[in-house]
């Protein structure tokens, strides 16, 4: 089953495409990953499925529905989330309360029962508290519950994101470089961390330019050049596309 | 990192007396209630409750507009208009129109609250320097309309009123209004830390913190910038009621330019971020002009060296400066 269908999506930033007529669908269930050189459009790409950025041209399908010219906010309760390159954390929260932002949608939001304190408030709170302590452990950062976020290593807050992310109940997740800036160790931890997440169920786009992790996790690969496709198909399959190796090392293979 | 909110989110099952004490809805609120108990016991005369009286109805704008500064991060240079019309919202529909108190207070806060719904939208889009721009102008306009409209305001003679009745009996007198405003601001404070510390306030901090970061957990920020304005305004709106009705009488320079600097250079002051900042910032600086009369002509310059100094040495603001220091104090 297709959850996500991107048709023939452009986005022009003054005269400059940075991505062109581009069209992929991803299966439910599965890892896809998208990669290319820098510049080749792909946070472009993510930005634009998650509402961050309005295609100019193009439209984005999600579960049939076409979701492209909404904000993100709405975005969020069609069951799209993502994580950031560069870190959207909310700094003067706590570690804990930052994953429980992510349980907005599934909270009671309404200002008189917040403001009184109705114990149906005080209750789900607790819940949601609980539920968020048990992403934290998930992504491997519980150890900084109490912790204030601005007081986090780098690489507990991109699994920070994740959790957040993933408190939403995403029917989607999107991964904008979850393992840059990580080393080896950190790198491979991120990356069990993702098959978990897609062993729930959960369909995941990831960006990365660690070519180890995206090999050995994707199910299928999308490979960008100057904001358009360049090829698209299994792992073992990319790996041998002499476009591919063409575009990387940027010599005839 | 800062003062109430972080305490309160800790995890409250590993309950005792002493954890209890720590946590803003608790212990803060209790401290400050205690503190409001006794604090007559130190009020020597009319003059000194009149001080304190003041000093309480600043507090409640303060912590009101702390959800919006200190925790929302969007500046207001127009909050003294709210207060203003709060305040003659009150004059005007008791005096002129013989409405009992607490229906003009209603009526007052319901009309503050639609007017800052209309124009929060548009002019929360902005941001920075923008925003502190537009919320000026509509303080300054709100300012000009109670200076010229005389007809009904009494322009800028102002409007006397009447002693507060309910259900036909008179509230007057300081220790009454002590109390009044004492119960009024424990209330404020209740609310505030209540809202902060739900899923609305952590909307509001995270906002804060990131719009983007907000808007792709599904945080509408416009909706979550536009109900702090509201309610931010509402409370103002509240406090102008509640003043008038003391002060006996209200001029257009309460809901003036000037009243609105000082509002937010209360919070700021304080510390933002922080409710009980807000209130130690309301109250220093309602305060201090009153004890610093004693340097005579000099009085304005020494107020502003202290100003300077606390925001060069605490940059954090008084209150959440010290609670740190006390905190790591505690730590080592």
């Amino acid at each position: 089953m297709t959850l996500l269908r991107v048709e023939t999506l452009s986005k022009q930033f003054g005269g400059i495409a940075a991505v062109d007529g581009l069209s992929f669908a991803v299966e439910a269930g599965t890892i896809h990953s998208i990669i290319g050189p820098n510049g080749a459009g792909k946070t472009t790409v993510l930005n634009l499925v998650t509402g961050v950025y309005a295609p100019s041209r193009g439209a984005v399908y999600l579960d049939g529905a076409m979701v492209s010219g909404k904000p993100p906010y709405e975005l969020a309760a069609c069951g799209l989330s993502r994580t950031f390159q560069n870190l959207q954390i909310y700094t003067s929260m706590t570690a804990l309360e930052n994953v429980m932002v992510g349980r907005h949608l599934r909270l009671d939001r309404r200002l008189l029962p917040s403001l009184l304190r109705f114990p149906g408030v005080v209750r789900r709170d607790e819940a949601a508290r609980d539920r968020c302590i048990e992403l934290m452990e998930f992504v491997g950062c519980g150890r900084y519950v109490d912790a204030d976020a601005a007081s986090l290593p780098y690489g507990a807050l991109k699994r920070l994101e994740i959790a957040r992310a993933l408190a939403t109940e995403p029917k989607l997740l999107l991964l904008d470089e979850p393992a840059a800036g990580l080393n080896a160790t950190e790198s491979r931890e991120v990356d069990a961390v993702i098959k978990k997440i897609a062993a729930q169920g959960i369909t995941v786009i990831l960006v990365e330019h660690d070519m180890k992790m995206v090999m050995g996790i994707s199910d299928r690969i999308l490979v960008l050049n100057h904001g358009r496709k360049l090829t698209e198909g299994a792992p073992d399959e990319i790996a041998a596309h002499p476009d591919v190796i063409a575009a990387y090392l940027g010599a005839a293979a | 990192m800062t003062s109430d909110v972080h305490a309160s989110a800790a995890p409250a099952r590993r309950g005792g007396l002493a954890r209890a004490l720590l946590r803003p809805r608790t212990g803060g609120l209790g401290l400050l209630a205690l503190v409001i108990a006794l604090l007559p016991l130190a009020l020597p005369n009319a003059y000194a409750y009149d001080v304190a009286i003041n000093a309480g109805l600043n507090a409640i704008v303060c912590v009101g507009l702390n959800l919006l500064i200190g925790y929302a991060g969007q500046i207001s240079l127009g909050h003294a208009a709210f207060f203003g019309l709060g305040a003659y919202a009150s004059g005007i529909l008791t005096t002129r129109y013989g409405w009992p108190a607490p229906g003009a207070l209603a009526a007052g806060a319901v009309l503050v609250g639609v007017l800052a719904f209309a124009v929060a939208r548009p002019v929360l889009r902005l941001k920075g320097h923008y925003l502190a721009m537009a919320t000026l102008g509509l303080g300054v306009i709100i300012s000009i309309v109670l200076n010229t409209e005389s007809w009904i305001t009494g322009g800028p003679d102002g409007l006397m009123l009447d002693d507060l009745t309910v259900l036909g009996w008179t509230l007057a007198g300081d220790h009454t209004w002590y109390g009044i405003v004492g119960v009024t601001l424990l209330l404020t404070v209740w609310l505030a830390l209540n809202l902060i510390d739900s899923p609305v306030g952590r909307a509001l901090r995270a906002l804060h913190g990131t719009e983007i970061g907000a808007q792709v957990v599904g945080v509408d920020t416009a909706h979550y910038k536009v109900l702090a304005f509201v309610v931010s305004a509402v409370i103002a709106a509240v406090a102008g009621s509640l003043f008038a009705h003391y002060a006996g009488m209200i001029t257009p320079g309460k809901a003036g330019f000037m009243k609105s600097v000082e509002l937010v250079t209360m919070v700021v002051f304080g510390g933002m971020a922080s409710t009980f900042g807000a209130i130690v910032g309301a109250v220093s600086l309602t305060v201090l002009p009153q004890l610093l009369v004693a340097f005579e002509d000099y009085e304005s310059i020494v107020l502003g060296l202290i100003m300077i100094g606390t925001m060069v040495f605490m940059r954090r603001g008084l209150f959440v400066t010290l609670l740190d220091l006390a905190k790591s104090w505690r730590r080592s």
